[in-house]
């Protein structure tokens, strides 16, 4: 399926789920259905999608204090004297946080970010931004090597980060990467220059 | 004799806080030849290259490239004549697949659906890169980068092929496999190296720049086996390299 589908997909689904009173229960299972569907159908592996689910974790904390902080009538659970509507929140906020967690992951699942990056570009997203994107796609990986040999680099000379005390260093090598990577934006226009580029991509 | 391919006249430049890097620089390079362009770091190697194709303007003197001024006017023509490899393959190479890096220059010249295929084929097959075309560049071993890197810039038809430090950060395996490919194209190429074999191996002929001007320029051969013109321009040839015995087995 061509990538700015999915993308449409992904943004139609999540508005339905978010504008779902959440007292219709019926329909978020019918939802998870969904996406359990989509999930086997593509063939997706479960315990990749629940592996990754952990960028959810402060939502759900926030979502289990619900009950105990909100006001209102309030009922026994367990022992445990917790607020109606507190409840209801919670269970909303998990409910469509997680809904929005697990599509997005399928998007992640079966979309390379080359082609959501064209995705985008096909739906008309400023140029600008397509090709500020696909940049940073494209040299993640090379920055983030920059970054680890740097720390290779500091840790043979015997530094540890331990304490507060070692911050500054850290800040500096912050500092050296930035100017690394910025000074390789610099060289890469000049290479992109001199093929012709002009300020916009060819198409 | 034939117009140059390119014909460098009395080149001066200083950068805009001042710092002078080029004071007359004459360079001139024939069709079909391959000329390394030696020198000391701080020589000004770097600077010369980037005017080639008009990333800097010259301040005094002139660049041509076959008969075509670098000139404001001129710079989309002379940016297709005058192909630069980077010594980074990194900086280069910035698309998410192979393919499109090759197409990016093409393209960028109005090239457009099979033709530019056609050209992106071609520029691959020529440094044997064809397989790797749906790749994303990140994904390749370093030599191939610096392969694909090269056909990037073959992709645009260049008249003369500058190379920044062809060899440098390659196994020796890949290094050769680089000079087999740079000695089967069919093209003008300006190498600028330190790795003074390599130059020997390649290129006839070689020019030392130092000190912002042409210092001496001569047959490779010639120009590394006088051991006072290399000591007094910092270069140094690899722990027992005999250039004489190295050029007569070419």
């Amino acid at each position: 399926m061509p990538a700015h589908l999915k993308v449409v997909a992904l943004v139609g689904f999540m508005l339905v789920v978010v504008a779902t009173p959440r007292e219709w229960f019926a329909a978020y299972a019918f939802f998870l259905a969904v996406l359990v569907t989509v999930g086997a159908v593509a063939r997706v592996r479960p315990g990749w999608v629940l592996k990754r689910m952990v960028v959810e974790t402060p939502f759900v904390v926030f979502a289990l204090l619900m009950p105990f902080i909100a006001q209102g009538p309030r009922v026994d659970v367990l022992g445990l004297s917790l607020s109606e509507s507190g409840l209801l929140s919670a269970w909303g906020l998990l409910a469509k946080g997680t809904l929005g967690v697990i599509a997005g992951l399928l998007l992640a699942a079966t979309t390379t970010p080359q082609e959501l990056v064209r995705g985008l570009e096909r739906l008309r997203m400023p140029e600008q931004l397509v090709q500020i994107m696909a940049f940073m796609v494209r040299y993640l990986e090379v920055v983030t090597d920059e970054m680890r040999r740097m720390a290779v680099a500091r840790a043979s000379r015997g530094f540890e980060a331990r304490n507060p005390l070692h911050w500054p260093v850290l800040a500096r090598s912050v500092g050296a990467l930035f100017i690394r990577s910025f000074e390789r934006g610099e060289r890469v226009h000049l290479a992109m220059v001199s093929r012709g580029y002009t300020g916009r991509m060819p198409r | 004799m034939t117009t140059p391919v390119l014909d460098v006249r009395g080149l001066a430049f200083a950068y805009p806080d001042g710092h002078q890097a080029l004071f007359g620089v004459d360079l001139h390079v024939h069709r079909g030849e391959r000329v390394a362009l030696l020198g000391p770091n701080g020589a000004g190697k770097t600077t010369l290259v980037l005017h080639l194709n008009g990333i800097h303007l010259a301040g005094a003197g002139s660049v041509t490239v076959s008969g075509l001024p670098v000139t404001k006017a001129n710079i989309k023509e002379i940016r297709r004549r005058v192909g630069i490899v980077f010594q980074d393959p990194d900086d280069q190479l910035f698309m998410g697949t192979v393919r499109e890096d090759v197409a990016f220059g093409p393209a960028n010249l109005g090239l457009r659906g099979s033709a530019l295929d056609a050209k992106v084929t071609e520029a691959l097959a020529k440094v044997g890169m064809e397989d790797f075309a749906d790749r994303p560049p990140h994904h390749l071993s370093f030599g191939q980068r610096r392969r694909v890197a090269v056909a990037t810039v073959l992709a645009m038809d260049p008249e003369i092929l500058v190379l920044d430090e062809p060899s440098s950060n390659l196994d020796p395996a890949s290094r050769r496999e680089l000079a087999d490919i740079l000695r089967d194209l069919d093209v003008t190429v300006l190498m600028v190296t330190h790795d003074l074999p390599y130059a020997l191996e390649l290129c006839d002929r070689s020019v030392i720049l130092d000190g912002g001007i042409v210092a001496a320029e001569g047959r490779t051969v010639d120009v590394l086996s006088n051991a006072d013109l290399m000591c007094a321009h910092r270069l140094e040839l690899p722990f027992g390299f005999d250039p004489v015995a190295a050029a007569a087995t070419l």
